[in-house]
């Protein structure tokens, strides 16, 4: 479990980045927090000649609110996004992702943009930004984007990302004051990647849901939207059969794969099992 | 006068390993040292084509790669049978793989390089060419003839079986009110060191002696073994085993890496470094458990146990473990049935069966979570059957504490356990009806949790009928050297070892009270064959009742010397005399007569002044063995509060509870941590840890992302009492205490668990009790309940 030889260089600004990453076409990787490059490294699943260390790139720190939106740059480490107040106002799903994103060690080091860029289908973050419909903000040769998280993650690990590219924040749409949120995951041990996960937001007018976004996440090959669970809530009181209704439709947003230790159906029943529990919670929320 | 002994004192060395000092043979770089990483079989079972060494071999800094050709010649092969095991097989094992390869793991060549980096790169360029077999990984089929074998050079799949029976069980089934009965079956799982195997294997041509930096338990079994393997004198070989993280049985087995190890160092006449990595651990240490049973119990209409019958089929490796066997474990399991149970009668059916897999072998409590949970299980449903509740069923059947000695239906002989004062103090520490009451409550919010009881008997200080019987050059015995130094301080060089546990803080206190001193001036030595005297080492949790007895009794032949030195200086009769303080002391009045520094500083610099024929050597020399019964057998009962989630299969371990019998406690903050780590390797297994492989053998979860070991979120408190019975073959009284907590945990948690899902009625009857496994359980009972 040793690495294999590789040349270190840090890029100061994303010009710097592409420039390094062109040189090596394809055998180049970024680093930020590096909890998911190193081991994987380590276990000799990947070999880039090169990692280009992106941390020093001012433009990827810092967690301000703009006018519409709270933007969070992508070194924002998951320690911070646990612990930031304005993220906790802003974007409180991120803060109540956080606490399950692994242990506090990780999340000393692991970065939001690392994260959501590796787009693991088992993580937090990839899910809770989506329900948040919140915006990618890339930068590369061709110039800055923005992309809607629910056209990011494509794939397996595979995300809207151009090689080269580079995720430098996550904009999330300022909340109503009504919005409520909730997260959960369903997981062996506290810190482990879930066997099912959930975060989801919706706004409430007297009683009545009048939007919901819900993400799962470890039920595929990425995060995904419950959108038949989502407009079996819209229009409704959050009531039990509104969730039941929402539960049962789950079979239609989900089509988790059938791995021989976790046979597909019991992870849609506890998809349902634990979206009960997310709506729930967001009913007993203050 | 005991001082010490019996007092919570603090580990000293956890201070020097807390302060980043700890000195593992991990840690050690040795000038012209090499590094080995070893090329490792991909499948399961095959025959090697072709090695193709070369492009590995032009990698920098790559000093030499060695195929079975080059290191097997120098190695006398291993095979791990026992001569008491009668019929048992398995064939002879090489250091590297010559054409057969037997598990996915298996090393087929061997690279040696500047640094385990560099050997790394090169491993990535050997290409192995192997022509792929069906392996053997099923269950029971295997052993029907004309199976396709594990192991090609084995006559079948069978390694070993025994039949254990008493004339009338087939009786007792006939006439029993009731028989109930359920097939079990225990995963497999791993040690997981903190620190894995190491080795730093140092040959010096120039005087042919072999030093081995060894990260092991048992020293002097491996200063046996390499001196016979590599035909060098014994007296040429050294094994030093430092500070060692964590061995759990795992590290007293011989593996191929340390012997390509020494085998390389020897070839080459410089020091060779192999350290395991953590995905090469989980494909080269041994593996634990593996066991399909089925068991069955006769039970009298008011509860009363008449027999039981078990078959255990376990599945070991493509060979049996060296020098220990893959088959101990097994037959501890057939051994262990119904011990705590006055029951009368038993049949106990043992197949051990080799398979295409990573090696089973000996790993703490061996073969006691096994029995203890097929026991308990069943106990529970017979409690059911007869309408008693766990404490009453148990009370009508564990031994009664007056009824000693006694004989259990499978031969064990006890001296005098104390199951009955247990039970009742784990009554009184659950309070069982006040639990009842909460359950029934819980249940009616759709709340389910449910608490088990375990009993147990543990194996403690084996002596030489465990081993040596069958042949196995493994010491029953220990020794001790204790001298007092010019300043009155005491030094102690003893054979049992320290992996963590606190052996040489327990050693401390033993001598310290011998010789009247505080334990802060007893230092203790282990671990180093050529500065300690040679015995069995850890093992079979033999360190504080052999090795403690060991130091006591080279204590007071210590004390002993001292005193009749004494005698001659102050002119008093020894027999007036003793030790007290740091000095010698009146024994009626206790006036302090001569402090030791005064009798060491004599003793060293001035024997002159002393009068004629007086002895004034200080160092005495002792060994020790068990005698009296062959084991001493401790016992005590665990009890397990688990709430389970039936919608996400999820348990919730709420509590747990251990009273335990060790004998003469002689450190009860280290016994009780003992205990506790224990039952947490005990709780590892029930719930979470288990090597899955697929049907080609392959371990699908080798990694620690994969494999779930319990932490500490997850682990209940655990609330501990004692009971204490010493033993009286020995002075000091201690028993063993190292596997208590792991033998009932499981079996207590199990009982828990079902006892949670009643109203539903699911059983789990498989560990680990996964999420999976807890809903499919729910299923099928729900199936039951409204099938037609
Ligand atoms: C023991 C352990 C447990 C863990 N448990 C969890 C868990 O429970 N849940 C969870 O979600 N995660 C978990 N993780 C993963 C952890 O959160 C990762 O650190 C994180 O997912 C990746 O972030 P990073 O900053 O470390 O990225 P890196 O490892 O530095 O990079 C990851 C990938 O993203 C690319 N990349 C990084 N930053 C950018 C960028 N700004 N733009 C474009 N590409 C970029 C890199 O090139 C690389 O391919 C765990 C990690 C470890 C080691």
């Amino acid at each position: 479990m040793k690495l294999p030889a590789f040349e270190y260089l840090r890029a100061r600004s994303p010009e710097e980045a592409w420039q390094l990453h062109s040189e090596v076409e394809g055998d180049a990787v970024y680093l930020s927090g590096g909890h998911s490059v190193v081991p994987s490294m380590a276990l000799r699943l990947q070999a880039p000649s090169r990692l280009i260390d992106i941390s020093g790139i001012a433009d990827l720190h810092g967690v301000v609110a703009q006018d519409n939106a709270l933007r969070i740059g992508a070194m924002t480490r998951h320690a911070e996004v646990m612990d930031n107040p304005l993220v906790a106002r802003h974007a409180p799903l991120l803060a109540l992702a956080a606490p399950h994103v692994a242990h506090p060690a990780i999340r000393n080091r692991g970065t939001l943009g690392g994260n959501l860029a590796l787009a693991d289908p088992a993580s937090e973050f990839p899910a809770a930004v989506l329900a948040l419909r919140a915006e990618i903000e890339i930068i590369g040769p061709e110039g800055s984007r923005h992309v809607p998280a629910d056209e990011f993650f494509l794939d397996l690990y595979e995300t809207a990302l151009a090689p080269g590219e580079i995720l430098t924040a996550v904009h999330v749409p300022l909340p109503p004051a009504s919005r409520v949120f909730a997260f959960d995951e369903i997981a062996r041990r506290r810190g482990d990647y879930a066997m099912v996960g959930a975060a989801a937001q919706a706004d409430l007018e007297k009683g009545m849901i009048v939007d919901a976004s819900i993400a799962f996440f470890s039920v595929g090959f990425t995060p995904v939207r419950a959108k038949a669970a989502q407009a079996a809530l819209i229009g409704a009181p959050l009531s039990r059969e509104s969730v039941a209704r929402a539960q049962a439709s789950l079979a239609e947003d989900l089509d988790p794969p059938d791995d021989p230790g976790f046979p597909a159906h019991r992870r849609l029943q506890l998809a349902r099992v634990l979206l009960g529990r997310v709506l729930n919670q967001m009913e007993t929320r203050p | 006068m005991t001082l010490h002994i019996g007092q919570p004192q603090r580990r000293e060395n956890a201070r020097r390993h807390l302060a980043g000092r700890g000195r593992f043979v991990s840690d050690l770089a040795l000038p012209r040292m090499l590094h080995a990483v070893f090329v490792r079989s991909p499948m399961a079972k095959g025959r090697i084509l072709d090695i193709d060494t070369e492009a590995a071999s032009l990698c920098p800094g790559v000093l030499r790669i060695f195929t079975a050709a080059d290191l097997n010649p120098r190695c006398q092969p291993w095979v791990g049978t026992l001569d008491h095991f009668a019929g048992m097989q398995s064939p002879p094992m090489n250091i590297l793989a010559e054409d057969e390869v037997l598990w996915a793991g298996h090393p087929v060549a061997m690279i040696l390089a500047h640094s385990r980096a560099e050997a790394e790169d090169a491993a990535d360029q050997v290409l192995v060419d192997i022509e792929d077999a069906e392996p053997v990984t099923g269950g029971a089929p295997v052993l029907l003839p004309g199976a396709p074998r594990a192991n090609e050079a084995a006559d079948s799949n069978l390694c070993y079986e025994t039949l254990l029976e008493t004339p009338d069980v087939d009786r007792a089934f006939a006439e029993a009110a009731h028989v109930v009965e359920a097939a079990f079956t225990f995963g497999r799982h791993t040690a997981v060191t903190l620190e894995p195997r190491a080795v730093v294997a140092d040959y010096d041509p120039a005087s042919g002696a072999l030093t081995v930096h060894h990260g092991t338990q048992t020293p002097y079994q491996f200063q046996d073994v390499y001196a016979r393997h590599f035909g060098l004198p014994e007296g040429k070989v050294r094994v030093i085993a430092p500070d060692v993280g964590g061995s759990f049985g795992m590290k007293l087995h011989v593996y191929n890496e340390e012997m390509g190890a020494v085998a390389a160092s020897l070839i080459l006449g410089r020091p060779v470094r192999y350290v395991a990595d953590r995905l090469e651990s989980f494909v080269s240490d041994i593996h634990a458990r593996d066991h399909d049973v089925h068991g069955r119990m006769a039970v009298a209409a008011d509860g009363t146990i008449l027999a039981m019958e078990v078959d255990d089929l376990t599945r070991i490796g493509a060979v049996s473990a060296y020098p220990r066997t893959s088959a101990a474990e097994g037959n501890q399991v057939i051994r262990l049935m119904g011990a705590p149970y006055r029951m009368p009668d038993y049949r106990g059916k043992l197949s051990v069966a080799f398979q295409n897999k990573v090696q089973t072998s000996q790993y703490r409590a061996v073969g006691h979570p096994i029995a203890c949970a097929v026991t308990e299980a069943l106990v529970e449903r017979a409690a059911e059957a007869t309408g008693c509740d766990p404490f009453e069923i148990r009370a009508r059947n564990l031994i009664a504490d007056d009824a000693y000695p006694h004989v259990s239906a499978t031969g064990y002989q006890f001296e005098k356990l104390s199951h009955q004062a247990c039970l009742a103090r784990l009554r009184e520490m659950m309070d069982p009806d006040a639990l009842r009451v909460e359950q029934a409550a819980l249940r009616t919010r759709g709340i389910y949790r449910g608490f088990g009881i375990a009993s147990f008997v543990e194996i403690t200080n084996p002596g030489a009928t465990f081993y040596g019987i069958g042949g196995a050059r493994i010491s029953a015995q220990d020794g001790a050297v204790v001298r007092m130094l010019p300043s009155g301080d005491i030094h102690c060089a003893i054979s049992v070892t320290e992996q963590g546990q606190g052996t040489e803080t327990i050693i401390a206190q033993v001598v310290a009270d011998q010789l009247g001193v505080a334990p802060e001036r007893v230092s203790v030595t282990t671990g180093d064959t050529a500065t300690t005297p040679s015995g069995g080492a850890n093992w079979a949790c033999r360190g504080a009742g052999i090795g403690g007895e060991t130091a006591l009794r080279a204590g007071r032949q210590l004390r002993d010397r001292i005193l009749t030195l004494a005698g001659a200086l102050v002119q008093a009769d020894p027999a007036t005399l003793r030790l007290a303080g740091g000095a010698v002391v009146d024994a009626a009045s206790g006036a302090p007569r001569i402090a030791l520094e005064e009798i060491g500083r004599i003793a060293t610099y001035r024997p002159d002044t002393l009068p004629h024929g007086v002895d004034h050597s200080l160092t005495v020399a002792h060994h020790f063995a068990p005698v009296g019964y062959p084991f001493d057998f401790t016992n005590g009962i665990q009890g397990s509060l688990v709430e389970v989630d039936t919608e996400t299969g999820l348990v919730k371990l709420l509590k747990h509870w251990v009273v335990e019998d060790c004998g003469r406690i002689i450190n009860p903050l280290l016994v009780d941590e003992q205990i506790r780590g224990g039952v947490v390797q005990g709780l590892g297994p029930a719930f979470f840890e288990e090597c899955q492989y697929d049907v080609d053998g392959q371990l699908t979860n080798g990694s620690l992302a994969d494999y779930l070991v319990p932490m500490a979120v997850e682990m209940p408190d655990i609330e501990i009492a004692h009971i204490e019975t010493p033993t009286q073959d020995t002075i000091l009284g201690a028993k063993g205490v190292g596997e208590a907590g792991t033998a009932a945990a499981g079996a207590a948690a199990m009982n828990a668990v079902n006892d949670a899902l009643r109203p539903f009625g699911a059983c789990l009857t498989q560990t680990p009790m996964t999420p999976l496994r807890i809903l499919d359980a729910l299923d099928a009972a729900l199936k039951e309940r409204t099938a037609p």
